[in-house]
């Protein structure tokens, strides 16, 4: 069983790294691009079967380890 | 006083930091390695700067799940004094030993340069040897340097009296232009709430001996070689 953790940036957090992708796409000519907002994606293969008891551990992965709740938020995607 | 320097997988102030501690305490600190289960009886733990297991994940993540990091949270909550530079002060915030957290600096680049920080309190252990409102000038070196932390705990620092440092100009004064990384309030230390754990993105073990240019680092070893001894 495969899961995917989204880690995003709270809002209001600054996301400087976002910002200068931003200028970028505008420097490439890409108009009316509003706001960039940069986070990771961590696929985790785990020999859980059961997605409900997968989705309790990969939680507490983020809480432990995977996110700073400080500043980030997390998603946890299950798939089968 | 008795001090110990934990050591991680690319840790690069580890000896600067022992130098300087040397040199104020007349005793070389143990140096302990991060997979040991347990430090040595000693007053101080210092975490140094450096890039710890790559900065992966986030800068510090790694770091403070280090098998010596237990015993560090276990000592530092015992009231064992704590300093964590550069590197150090992002693994104590990751361990949850001090508010908030270090984020990528808002300018994007590495920063290796000396700045001015405004000392906010001579009240510790750590800072004994400063005045309040002293500015000393220090390197930093750094890429995730920008202190952030929610208002509610912006607003607990300032009542605690737990900000250490602030960047200012060479008068003292906190400005944006004097802000190298964008740290909110201009925090470039705090301390817990107790003032027995202190985090601070600058070095002062770099400015510890006129050999390297400047000595305003130094009254931070002392001041604690005296506070502990």
């Amino acid at each position: 069983m495969r899961a995917r953790v989204h880690v995003t940036l709270k809002s209001g957090v600054l996301d400087p790294q976002g910002k200068a992708i931003q200028h970028a796409l505008e420097a490439l000519g890409f108009g009316g691009v509003d706001a960039v907002r940069q986070g990771k994606v961590i696929e985790i293969d785990l020999a859980e079967t059961d997605a409900g008891k997968a989705r309790v551990v990969v939680e507490d992965m983020c809480r432990q380890l995977l996110a700073n709740t400080v500043i980030e938020n997390y998603a946890v995607e299950i798939a089968d | 006083m008795k001090a110990a320097v934990v050591v991680f997988p690319a840790s690069n102030c580890d000896r600067d930091v022992a130098v300087a501690l040397e040199q104020s305490t007349g005793q070389a600190p143990a140096m302990v390695w991060h997979r040991d289960s347990e430090v040595p009886d000693v007053d101080l733990i210092v975490l140094p700067g450096g890039f710890s297991y790559g900065d992966y994940l986030r800068c510090g993540a790694m770091a403070c799940h280090s098998p010596i990091m237990r015993d560090v949270v276990d000592r530092a909550r015992r009231g064992v004094r704590v300093l964590g530079i550069c590197n150090g002060f992002q693994i104590l915030a990751e361990a949850g030993l001090l508010p908030g957290v270090l984020m990528r600096n808002a300018g994007i680049r590495f920063i290796c340069r000396d700045v001015h920080l405004r000392v906010e309190t001579a009240d510790s252990d750590f800072t004994g040897r400063y005045a309040a409102g002293q500015v000393v000038r220090i390197p930093v070196a750094h890429h995730d340097g920008n202190y952030f932390a929610d208002a509610d705990t912006q607003a607990r620092l300032e009542d605690n009296g737990q900000v250490a440092f602030r960047y200012s100009d060479e008068t003292g004064d906190v400005t944006d232009d004097a802000n190298p990384n964008g740290s909110v309030g201009g925090i470039a230390g705090v301390f817990n709430e107790g003032r027995t754990v202190l985090g601070m993105m600058p070095h002062p073990e770099r400015l510890a001996d006129p050999a390297l240019g400047g000595t305003d680092g130094r009254p931070m070893f002392d001041g604690l070689a005296a506070a502990l001894d």
